[in-house]
């Protein structure tokens, strides 16, 4: 009885304090060992926009400089998808929103303008197109979305010169803008969205609005026509349709269920046709094709959702498949309530980071809460916004809206004072990011 | 002591681990400054901060920031944005995100 006794204080005295003792042990021995060299591993970035920045960014400052971060990104400037429906309704230039990647490199993230062309997750290596492979402790691909071309018969590459996307910031954004200015007063400009889950759910009827009050200013006699794959608008329905039906009156047409699946152009105007045989003749064509995981994703084995999207933990953003690799931003299967938005790239930039600098240090990786904060332009100056906070459900093993019960929120109406926060917002986010 | 050896060896470490219903892992507490990264996509850096814009956190003090978060969460503060925000945190995570940016001063 008594050797019994002793027998479970023992086991306890092992589990409480003796055993954590043991680990601890291995965890400062390996923690000297890294302060001497300096370095708890290499992880590459694949992708230099709101996740990938961010991730890169907060892995030099959480790890004290201790982890060696290659950024790997295609283009040499950072455009903002968020506030680039400014520059197409005119009030903005590109300029006011590109940024470098200088602040990045001084916090000694080495940014690398390259192409990935494929991710070895077993040899723990990436393949470029101008340098040689280079090996990772961890991965973290943050590579956004591309579009599903075909699923639009004769937006094929030659279509695709002049039926523009412009959603992803950048050269088409400045095109599309110099369409819009081309077109005579008079004019049809028409955007199509897709199905959602897609990049940016209130980007669409933003940019119908950013594109109305350059219509409304400078050619009132044009029109705006929205045509939305889905039953309803899919984000701040009641702002942006009161926006259309007052302000904007006579200008804007939503019509809903209209999901273009063909194409017809010629050097004049372009035809696009919806599933049920319904066409609309525009000027201006914005196609806004349906969209998936980017390429990369697919090739290294990351896409395991819907065939569109990579289902990740959301502790780390591990994805649930390829072992060692983290996936971020509009590349992930959202949890409920959580939009593919730049904020929100960015807040699962910081929890890639965060669980990779706690494991690098032998610790447990703690779930993080996560904010968002969308803000849409319905003119130059008066924004509405949409928020919300994500807490991780453990039992569910997925983030959560908060508050449950009434799920995002909103702005009550448009006004200047959010136009100058959101502008505020918009600086401040691509400092966070960038360094 | 020699049945300690004796335990010891009979019970080797990751037995004991299963047998108390603990996975072999070392818990920690939340670094204050994940937190408090869900702030700083709109509240920046003092130096950089526009006037009448949005507001920095660094150097506030640690009871003006809970009295101000309170205040956005039970309604008497009124604000764009705050006051939805603000619901979706418990006391004790505004704390530990107030006492980040109190001991946060400019620069660092």
């Amino acid at each position: 009885m008594k050797t019994s006794l002793q027998r479970r204080e023992l086991l306890k005295f092992l589990a409480a304090g003796s055993a954590s003792s043991l680990l601890s042990a291995c965890v400062t021995h390996r923690s000297v060992a890294s302060s001497s060299t300096k370095k708890l591993g290499h992880v590459i970035i694949v992708g230099g926009g709101w996740g990938g920045a961010t991730a890169a960014k907060y892995l030099r400052v959480w790890s004290g400089g201790a982890i060696n971060v290659t950024l790997i990104e295609r283009n040499a400037q950072f455009v903002s998808c968020p506030l680039s429906n400014l520059v197409i309704g005119g009030s903005k230039k590109i300029q006011d929103i590109t940024r470098d990647y200088s602040g990045l490199r001084a916090l000694g993230v080495q940014v690398l303008i390259d192409e990935v062309t494929g991710i070895d997750p077993i040899k723990k290596q990436v393949s470029l197109q101008k340098i040689s492979p280079l090996g990772y402790d961890r991965i973290i691909i943050a590579p956004g979305v591309d579009f599903l071309f075909d699923q639009i018969k004769g937006l094929d590459v030659k279509a695709q010169q002049t039926v523009l996307h412009a959603w992803k910031a950048g050269p088409q954004t400045v095109a599309l803008r110099q369409q819009l200015e081309a077109m005579p007063n008079g004019g049809v400009f028409a955007i199509s969205i897709p199905k959602a889950p897609y990049r940016c759910p209130p980007g669409p009827y933003e940019r119908a609005c950013q594109v109305a009050w350059y219509f409304k200013n400078y050619k009132p006699k044009s029109k705006v026509i929205i045509l939305d794959a889905n039953e309803e608008v899919t984000s701040k329905k009641g702002l942006f349709t009161k926006a259309w039906s007052e302000q904007y009156k006579g200008l804007v047409e939503y019509r809903n269920n209209w999901q273009a699946t063909e194409l017809e152009t010629n050097s004049s105007f372009h035809t696009v046709v919806s599933d049920l045989g319904d066409k609309l003749k525009a000027d201006v064509l914005n196609i806004i094709p349906p969209q998936r995981a980017a390429n990369i994703a697919q090739q290294v084995g990351a896409i395991n959702a819907n065939n569109k999207w990579c289902d990740v933990n959301w502790v780390t953003m591990e994805s649930t498949t390829v072992p060692g690799l983290h996936v971020l931003g509009d590349a992930t299967l959202a949890a409920s309530l959580m939009p593919k938005s730049g904020h929100m790239a960015n807040q699962h930039g910081k929890a890639a980071a965060a669980a990779i600098v706690e494991s690098f240090n032998g610790r447990t990786p703690q779930a993080m809460m996560m904010a968002n904060t969308c803000y849409s332009f319905i003119t130059d100056k008066d924004v509405v916004h949409v928020a919300s906070v994500h807490r991780y459900d453990a039992a569910k093993k997925t983030m959560l809206a908060l508050p449950i019960t009434t799920g995002p929120a909103l702005s009550t109406e448009p006004n200047a004072l959010e136009g100058v926060y959101a502008l505020s917002w918009a600086q401040t986010v691509w400092a966070d990011m960038l360094g | 002591m020699k049945s300690l050896i004796m335990l010891l060896g009979f019970y080797p470490l990751t037995v004991v681990l299963a047998q108390q219903g603990q996975p072999p892992v070392i818990t920690t507490t939340v670094n204050p400054a994940y937190l408090a990264a869900n702030c700083t996509n709109c509240h920046g850096a003092k130096a950089t901060v526009v006037p009448g814009s949005i507001p920095s956190l660094e150097g506030l003090q640690k009871e003006y920031v809970i009295e101000q978060m309170k205040a956005f969460r039970e309604g008497r503060r009124p604000a764009t944005i705050m006051h939805q925000l603000a619901k979706g945190y418990t006391d004790e995570q505004i704390s530990l995100i107030a006492e980040y940016f109190a001991q946060k001063t400019a620069g660092k």
